[in-house]
């Protein structure tokens, strides 16, 4: 291991980059196009997503396929809180992410006795549990779904503000106000990521990462690390997961709870980005936004495309595109003061392999 | 007998654990039909030039001839079907496995027929035939070690790296495995013991080598070496 | 008796769900690789079948015949090209290079043979049943039930039996001594993934035989094929039929009392079986 430069930035000048990037996304609904605007939001909140899952997988080790489990509860409380209780939609985004957390801690204690692929699979089967159960809610549709009612998101908190100082449509109005919330969510997950990894904690968790007794014997409690992780990035996902649906104004079992769209999208975003570095989520983000723009018109070759792309990366350069760079280049933003781990092959003939027994 | 034709000859062989060098330029030979033993303390190298030998360990340079032929760049498995085969420290039994079953893996890569078959084996470690049936990791410590022997017999070698066998062991189950060594030493095969009991070495050994550090600090046949050299050998020279 | 008839339609589907698990189990046993890509894999080989017959002028039977071997061969180059390359302590990399193969499968399907359900024709033997006092089956689903029980049957016999099946265990126990012992792991994890693929085809066989298939289905029939591998313990293939019986009768009690519940069932005796036994019915005692 070579050591490196911290940053090859200056740390002012980084921060100021970074104010200056956040205020132009501030101002996108300001200055471009609706489409855009939306564009946007769906990226903020695939990238929240994916912060989330590599909070969740490439920090905490817990290699979740079950996270679409989140997005659909925080939908589905949402829908329930506004259709059924008559509340703001800001207020049932809350509840949701509230609701999955609450949600979080029964399913950890189930697939916290799995081990490793065992989780994986745990959590895709509880995900598809609730699913099913969804299906089973009649008051919201059934198996299929239900729309919000018309207008709500016209009196949503901040709609009526924003549309009365921007002067456009109500409908324009709500797409900013959630562009905004996924915009702040995004800042907010990334700030507490970074926060959050540097404290004792975080440093605990990374040193568990690449080795898990010399962490136990200095006295970090892996359980107890990775449940906060778990029951943290369950609120995250459902207070996106509702936000997502608020846009989409309609929920079915089937879209709320969609493996594809919130996990699989979700795990390539974090794995072709770089898994396990905080800049690696946004990188991805882009190069799937860009796939998913350039081949539109191919079907599903993005698809076949991100799954190879995928397989390449964990053959190749399994730190992701921002790993390559900044093994490169010696750049290192939101450092971590700690790398990820280099894997080897273990059926080369090394030492690496399984113990015996 | 020390000039017999070398049948393993290593020369300035070099080898690292990831960055921490472990072996710097070790040179020893083993003639046909002879037994040689490697002493040395703790972290001295024994262990990783048994595991360069056998492929294991990936050499950095040098080289290692089996026959004349080089085998430093063959993988494990190329030189066991090559005709080296290895006791491992720690006897490494496969758990899933039956006693008998532990040895008919031996013979997986073999090619040709040999002296060595199960009957040949439990010839010579007459328990194991009772004790066949048993899961490997069922059995005594010292008849562990009697399986790994006969395992790594099963692929009829002509050489045999036997690493650390008397570790652990109550000195009379020491008494009994030993007794095997002239027994295999008589059906032709070489042996290189790996060895932390210098008594034991001195006893069965045609040629001594003590190592430190990575490197061989002594070379000789037991009755040339004296003690105060074999100890300066082993633990440095002291001032 | 109404319950003694679902009792055996939950067997029989078992069967089903036992033959999408046995590869996997086989593959999990020996070097302990999650393939996600298993489920899109079956459905590749109903396809393939589903080729071949149309291609060939043959009936399912004789494609079957033909595409196993062919399966075999891509579960080799697989495990070869792909697989051997990420299997390590980590588990991050296998799970996301095959969940990565079960999104090109599923996809490049989707892009060759549309999203229309396909089916595999086997003529009139599809709708013969045998009356069994006061219930009736299918023949196919006993034959797939007993295929499942052969399958298992056998893979045990080659686990136990032979030279290979050592060396496969010899292998999962400890990679490193393995090769001391003149095996090859890369070539070993090759076999046992091409045998998986064998025993997939014939899974794709009565899959597309009794229903209909499309692109999509994979990822559902994996986790009802993870679910029997796993409540039946790592690396025990009678336990992986067990497991997949259990499921199936799960499934079918919950579709008795009201078909939108068939799934949902056999995932809550999937977790209710895991909450008691966290590793399964017959874990491996030295796992």
């Amino acid at each position: 291991m070579t050591t490196r430069t911290s940053s090859a930035f200056g740390r002012p000048a980084s921060i100021a980059g970074a104010v200056a990037l956040a205020a132009l996304m501030f101002a996108m609904p300001l200055i471009a196009p609706r489409a855009v605007v939306q564009d946007l939001f769906s990226i903020l909140t695939l990238l929240v997503l994916a912060m989330n899952w590599n909070l969740l997988a490439g920090f905490a080790g817990l290699v979740s396929v079950g996270q679409q489990a989140f997005v659909g509860i925080g939908a589905y409380a949402m829908f329930a809180a506004i259709i059924l209780w008559g509340l703001d939609p800001l207020v049932g985004a809350l509840i949701g992410g509230l609701v999955a957390v609450l949600f979080a801690i029964p399913m950890a204690f189930f697939a916290f006795r799995l081990q490793g692929a065992y989780f994986a699979i745990g959590t895709w089967v509880v995900a598809d549990m609730v699913r099913l159960a969804a299906g089973q809610w009649k008051a919201l549709g059934g198996g299929t779904g239900t729309s919000l009612p018309k207008g709500t998101t016209r009196d949503m908190i901040g709609v009526p503000l924003v549309k009365s100082v921007l002067g456009v449509s109500s409908a324009a109005a709500a797409d900013t106000v959630v562009y905004w919330l996924a915009l702040g969510l995004a800042i907010l997950t990334l700030a507490a990521s970074f926060y959050f990894l540097r404290s004792r904690m975080g440093l605990g968790l990374q040193a568990l990462r690449d080795n898990a007794n010399a962490a136990r014997s200095v006295g970090v409690d892996p359980r107890r690390i990775k449940a906060i992780v778990f029951l943290l990035t369950a609120f995250g996902t459902g207070l996106c997961g509702a936000l997502i649906f608020i846009q989409i104004t309609r929920v079915t079992p089937d879209a709320a709870f969609s493996v594809i769209d919130w996990t699989a999208f979700v795990i390539f975003i974090v794995v072709i980005g770089g898994i396990g570095t905080l800049p690696g989520p946004i990188v991805g983000v882009a190069i799937f936004y860009l796939l998913q723009r350039l081949l539109a018109d191919y079907g599903t070759v993005y698809l076949i495309l991100l799954g190879l792309i995928g397989i390449g990366i964990m053959l190749f350069a399994r730190g992701g595109i921002w790993g390559a760079i900044s093994d490169r280049t010696g750049i290192e933003l939101l450092p971590l003061r700690h790398r990820p781990p280099s894997h080897q092959p273990v059926v080369v003939e090394q030492e690496a392999a399984r113990p015996a027994g | 007998m020390t000039r017999a034709a070398p049948i393993i000859e290593i020369a300035r062989l070099t080898a690292h654990y990831g960055d921490f060098q472990a072996l710097f330029g070790v040179d020893m030979r083993l003639g046909v039909g002879e037994t040689i033993a490697i002493i040395g303390a703790n972290g001295a190298g024994k262990t990783t030039l048994m595991r360069t030998i056998a492929g294991i360990v990936s050499a950095s340079s040098g080289t290692i001839q089996l026959d004349g032929r080089p085998i430093t760049a063959l993988s494990a498995p190329e030189i066991v079907m090559a005709g080296v085969a290895m006791v491992p420290e720690g006897r490494k039994l496969f758990p899933s496995l039956s006693v008998e079953e532990n040895l008919l893996i031996g013979a997986y890569a073999r090619k040709a027929a040999g002296d060595w078959t199960l009957d040949a084996v439990y010839g010579l470690f007459p328990i194991l035939r009772e004790r066949r049936n048993s899961p490997g990791t069922a059995l005594s410590g010292g008849q562990q070690q009697m399986v790994a022997i006969g395992r790594a017999l099963m692929s009829n070698p002509r050489v045999l790296l036997c690493d650390e066998i008397s570790l652990g062991l109550a000195p009379v189950v020491i008494r009994d495995i030993y007794a095997a060594v002239p027994k295999i030493k008589a059906s032709g095969t070489s042996i290189v013991v790996v060895e932390q009991d210098v008594g034991q070495a001195l006893q069965i050994a045609d040629r001594v080598y003590c190592m430190m550090e990575g490197r061989v600090t002594l070379e000789g046949s037991p009755a040339d070496l004296s003690r105060a050299a074999i100890h300066d050998a082993y633990f440095g020279v002291s001032a | 008796m109404i319950w003694l008839d679902t009792l055996l339609q939950g067997v029989l589907l078992g069967g089903l769900y036992a033959l999408f698990a046995a590869g996997l189990s086989l593959v999990f046993g020996v070097m302990r690789l999650v393939n996600l890509a298993h489920g899109d894999l079956i459905i590749l080989a109903a396809y393939l079948i589903l080729g071949v017959a149309a291609v060939l002028g043959v009936t399912p039977v004789v494609a079957l015949l033909i595409a196993a071997p062919v399966m075999f061969v891509v579960g080799w180059l697989l495990q070869m090209q792909v697989f051997n390359r990420v299997l390590g302590d980590d588990i991050l990399p296998p799970l996301l290079v095959t969940f990565g193969l079960s999104v090109v499968i599923q996809n490049a399907l989707l892009e060759g043979f549309t999203a229309n359900s396909q089916k595999l024709s086997l003529g009139p033997i599809e709708t013969q049943s045998l009356h069994l006092g006061s219930v009736t089956v299918g023949v196919i689903p006993m034959m797939t039930l007993a295929s499942a029980v052969a399958v298992i049957f056998l893979l045990n016999q080659l686990f136990y039996r032979t030279s290979l099946g050592r060396a496969f265990r010899a292998t999962s126990d400890d990679v490193v001594t393995a090769q001391l012992m003149g095996i090859r792991p890369r070539r070993i994890f090759a076999m046992a993934t091409g045998i998986a693929m064998v025993v997939a085809t014939l899974a794709a066989f009565y899959l597309g035989a009794r229903a209909n298939f499309d692109p999509s289905i994979g990822p559902a029939r994996l986790l009802y094929a993870f679910e029997a591998v796993i409540i039946g313990g790592l690396g025990s293939l009678w336990g992986t039929l067990a497991g997949g019986l259990v499921i199936g009768v799960a499934q079918a009690f919950g579709a008795a009392v009201n078909p939108e519940w068939q799934i949902l069932s056999g995932h809550i005796a999937f977790v209710i079986v895991l909450l008691l036994k966290p590793r399964g019915f017959f874990p491996r005692a030295t796992d």
